[in-house]
């Protein structure tokens, strides 16, 4: 794969109480259209825009988490096109004097060392408002104008090209997305809140914009076809031509959007309304919190955990904090169950760890380490837990799931195995020693798994032996 | 109210409170500054029916300090023009002679006062909007210093350049109206926080006022040039002292005022598309037909001109050649002012190189422009800039125009003081 070449531009909101020039909450999700405007993110005649100190900190933060070069002053700029959700017929916006400079965000390299993603800049600007068409899609009989969302602050992170394949776009986003939680400057839930256009070629080849990508997956998977189709192509000898593609979600591709009408010079010129802003002062007493590389080497020290498992666990600040809050006085025991168990549990659910009772959590790996459940009869009460409303050793008593070693029950089981299959039982003591998995095996189908492994393990070679 | 001027495009009665600093007085608005509850159209058909749900700020402090309203006066269509001749509603009439036009684009805000009909006026100068009628009309009328008063509420037409300005029939009235509306406004982060709480000075002495040569250059009526060298001798007889200067950017301030006006009002006029306030397009196939059919069906000819024009001087290719040059000849404009500012109080010369025309007659937009040659220079440079009336030309006013630092309006309202008491 390393003839791809993969540049990403990111647009992130940012979880501000109240946009970028005006006083309106940014918190529109559950009202009504409209709800949460005023004159300025309305555009009405005469508004002038006011920049939100908070937006600056929050995307100063950001460039300074990413190693960005922070110019003193930075300045805003109109790109000015028409569009009905643009009220004022500009977006205020930067250009060429943005917000931070250069910079790098670390990830995994499709080979597994650490790899640099170079960034180009990072600059601040207003969202627009949203079209809502009434009929659906190119059916759509008219078009509603929402402006709750008009001048909700984004940052833009353009990257170098310098991603490979679409796994590591994805690992990109994944770090982005975890740092800016880190920071506490962005809310990966609010719907709507990350949108990525790419840029992707093959070596030697020219490139592709596809736009419309707004989820983390989506990424991988517009790349993964982009991919497909720009090789096709150049297999039949076909010249690939530089032009903007559209990511249809639905279908999984990507399709040409090239007309006269989209061919936009945007005509860019300093807001006159806003004198360049000195951040100079500022820089300085930013703080940064602990971010994800530094918490998975903490991670690693402080719990004894593996790379892997600390890369997962703090690859979510949600997770992470999941984690710790769980990890008690057997790190290594809660670090399998989390990042081995739980998480697949979740992404089979498609639900968040902001869904799990952490108490509940605790307790059910205070019954396994106990011995009091096996490991196998815990994956059954994690999902009960999960998908009703118990506590887990109300699950236990429920389902009759308490480990049952060295009770009737389990010699029963291997009286019952070693007589049923007499053909492993012969081949065990010929010395085909894993025999004795295949029995034990039956052992825990007839216990329902509520044989401790290793008990079973000892109890059926006693037995065998006598 | 009779209105035989047409000054006023909605007549309206904001009754002010018994007291304050304005109670007892009728101020005029000028139909680019938001009244909230009052139509405001800008002198345009493309905001026929808008009613402001906000006060701009400078309008808000005129009611707060107890004044009366009477209404929203005509101008040229958003600000663009220097006769009053471009409105959607008519032109309005010069008081001193109705065959004249008042000049613009504060015509209106001019004839009211001008015409008796209101005490006092706010206008807004872009490039010479309320130092033009006031000089045609006979009042006076001051473009403050770009900062000094807040500009959330006033339609933008040309941002950089363009403040909200004081007109009355005395230095004094002005300089009352300035006191009130020269008030901080966290909303418009242009602004330095520099209120103005003078009273005016009639006292010129030790004062070096400089005359620049370009200031009576070809274009400039010889008669006008002789009235306003005659002003200056007055000033000069108060004890002022005179000196012969020169500023040589003047050469190229016309061509960066209409580079960056036009650039900046492409872009602040893109709003009006009918989606949110003013006529709405018949129903067409695709938002682009609507806007286009609204845009094309509402503005006026010189405003289309002008968007044109500054859609041309931002377009990739064109953006360095146009409106990066006005932008270097601005700075050039401001350092000369700077430079003359180091050693001279105050620049004295004509406010505008002709008396008032007749209607019609700059009907040529070549010709109209040109007669903003004096008065843009303060706007390219945030200087201020007053217009008081020093005598007539064919019993028609003449303008001095006495041109200060940044943020020492006190100067030239106290020269411009000077002036009006030694005449009296």
């Amino acid at each position: 794969m390393s003839d791809v070449v993969i540049g990403l531009e990111i647009h992130c909101q940012l979880d501000t109480k109240t946009k970028l020039f005006c006083p309106c909450s940014t918190d529109y999700r559950d009202d009504g259209p409209n709800t949460h405007v005023c004159p300025v993110c309305l555009g009405l005649p005469g508004t002038m825009p006011a920049v939100n100190r908070a937006a600056i900190e929050y995307a100063l933060k950001v460039a300074k988490a990413f190693h960005c070069a922070i110019p003193e002053e930075c300045e805003f700029s109109r790109k000015n096109y028409f569009y009905p959700d643009l009220p004022k017929g500009y977006q205020i916006t930067q250009y060429d004097r943005p917000l931070a400079l250069g910079g790098y965000i670390e990830i995994e390299s499709e080979e597994g060392g650490e790899k640099r993603v170079r960034l180009t800049r990072i600059h601040v600007e207003e969202d627009p408002g949203r079209l809502v068409h009434k009929g659906g899609g190119d059916r759509a009989r008219y078009s509603l104008v929402d402006y709750n969302r008009s001048g909700v602050p984004l940052i833009e992170i353009v990257t170098e090209p310098d991603m490979t394949s679409p796994k590591e776009a994805r690992r990109l986003l994944a770090q982005l997305r975890a740092t800016l939680e880190y920071l506490g400057v962005y809310d990966s839930e609010k719907e709507g809140s990350l949108r990525v256009d790419a840029n992707v070629s093959i070596r030697g080849h020219e490139r592709a914009e596809v736009k419309n990508i707004s989820s983390y997956k989506g990424v991988e998977k517009a790349l993964t076809f982009e991919i497909t189709r720009q090789r096709s192509l150049i297999r039949r000898g076909a010249v690939i031509e530089r032009e903007t593609r559209h990511f249809v979600e639905a279908r999984g591709t990507t399709t040409s959007s090239r007309s006269k009408v989209e061919e936009h010079d945007y005509r860019y010129f300093p807001e006159p309304d806003l004198p360049p802003l000195r951040v100079a002062g500022w820089v300085d007493a930013i703080e940064l919190p602990e971010l994800p590389a530094a918490r998975r080497d903490r991670f690693v020290a402080q719990y004894g955990l593996s790379a892997n498992h600390a890369r997962t666990l703090t690859g979510d600040l949600r997770l992470a904090a999941f984690y710790e809050e769980i990890a008690g006085n057997d790190p290594a025991l809660a670090a399998t169950w989390v990042a081995d168990t739980l998480l697949g549990e979740l992404n089979y659910r498609e639900r968040s760890i902001g869904t799990v009772d952490p108490a509940r959590f605790r307790a059910l790996l205070a019954l396994v380490k106990a011995g009091t459940i096996t490991d196998r009869s815990g994956v059954e009460v994690l999902r009960a837990v999960l998908d009703g409303d118990e506590e887990p050793n109300t699950v236990v008593e429920r389902l009759g799931l308490a480990a049952t070693t060295g009770d009737d029950a389990i010699a029963t089981a291997i009286a019952e195995a070693i007589a049923e299959f007499p053909q492993a039982v012969a081949d065990y003591r010929a010395g085909k020693a894993n025999a004795i998995n295949y029995l034990a095996g039956q052992v825990m189908k007839k216990t329902r798994g509520r044989a401790d492994p290793r008990e079973l393990g000892r109890l059926l070679a006693e037995a065998l032996t006598e | 109210m009779d209105d035989p001027f047409n000054a006023y495009i909605t007549q309206w009665s904001f009754s002010g409170a018994g007291t304050g600093p304005l109670a007892g007085r009728t101020v005029a608005v000028k139909d680019n500054i938001s009244t909230a509850g009052c139509a405001t159209s800008c002198g345009s058909r493309i905001l026929a029916g808008y009613v402001p749900p906000y006060d701009a700020h400078a309008v808000a402090l005129v009611k707060a300090a107890g004044a009366a309203i009477n209404g929203k006066t005509n101008m040229d269509e958003f600000g663009m023009g220097t006769t009053t001749e471009n409105s959607a509603y008519g032109p309005t009439l010069n008081p001193r002679d109705v065959s004249r036009v008042p000049g613009g684009s504060s015509g209106g805000s001019a004839a009211a006062v001008a015409g008796g009909l209101a005490d006092l006026a706010l206008g807004t100068d872009t490039g010479g909007s309320v130092r033009c009628p006031a000089a045609f009309c006979g009042i006076v009328g001051l473009k403050p210093t770009y900062g000094r008063v807040s500009r959330y509420g006033l339609i933008a037409y040309a941002n950089s350049l363009e403040t909200i300005g004081p007109m009355g029939r005395t230095v004094r009235d002005v300089s009352d109206l300035l006191r009130v509306i020269a008030r901080p406004d966290s909303r418009d982060t242009t602004m330095q926080g520099r209120p103005y709480e003078h009273d005016p000075v009639a006292d010129p002495k030790g004062k070096r006022i400089g005359v620049p040569a370009e200031f009576f250059g070809a274009g400039v009526d010889p008669r006008v040039a002789e009235t306003v060298r005659k002003a200056v001798e007055t000033l000069a007889a108060c004890g002022a002292e005179v000196v012969s200067v020169s500023m040589p950017s003047m050469r190229y301030a016309l061509a960066a005022y209409y580079v960056t006006c036009t650039s900046e009002a492409s872009s602040n006029l893109a709003r009006y598309d009918g989606v949110r306030y003013g006529p709405g397009g018949e129903t067409a196939k695709s938002w682009h037909d609507a806007f286009t059919a609204v845009r094309s069906g509402n503005f006026g000819d010189e405003v289309r001109r002008r968007i044109l024009l500054g859609t041309f001087a931002l377009s990739a290719g064109y953006y360095g050649k146009y409106y990066g040059k006005a932008q270097t000849a601005r700075a050039n404009v401001g350092a000369d002012f700077a430079r003359l500012f180091a050693d001279v109080d105050v620049l004295a010369g004509p406010t505008m190189p002709v008396v008032a025309p007749r209607l019609g007659e700059l009907a040529d937009p070549l010709a109209m422009y040109l007669a903003d040659i004096l008065t843009v220079p303060a706007n390219l440079a945030g200087v201020p800039a007053i217009s008081v009336p020093c005598g007539t030309v064919d019993d028609l006013p003449v303008g001095l125009q006495l041109t200060g630092r940044p943020f020492e309006d006190e100067t030239v309202i106290d020269i411009a003081a000077a002036y009006e008491e030694a005449v009296a």
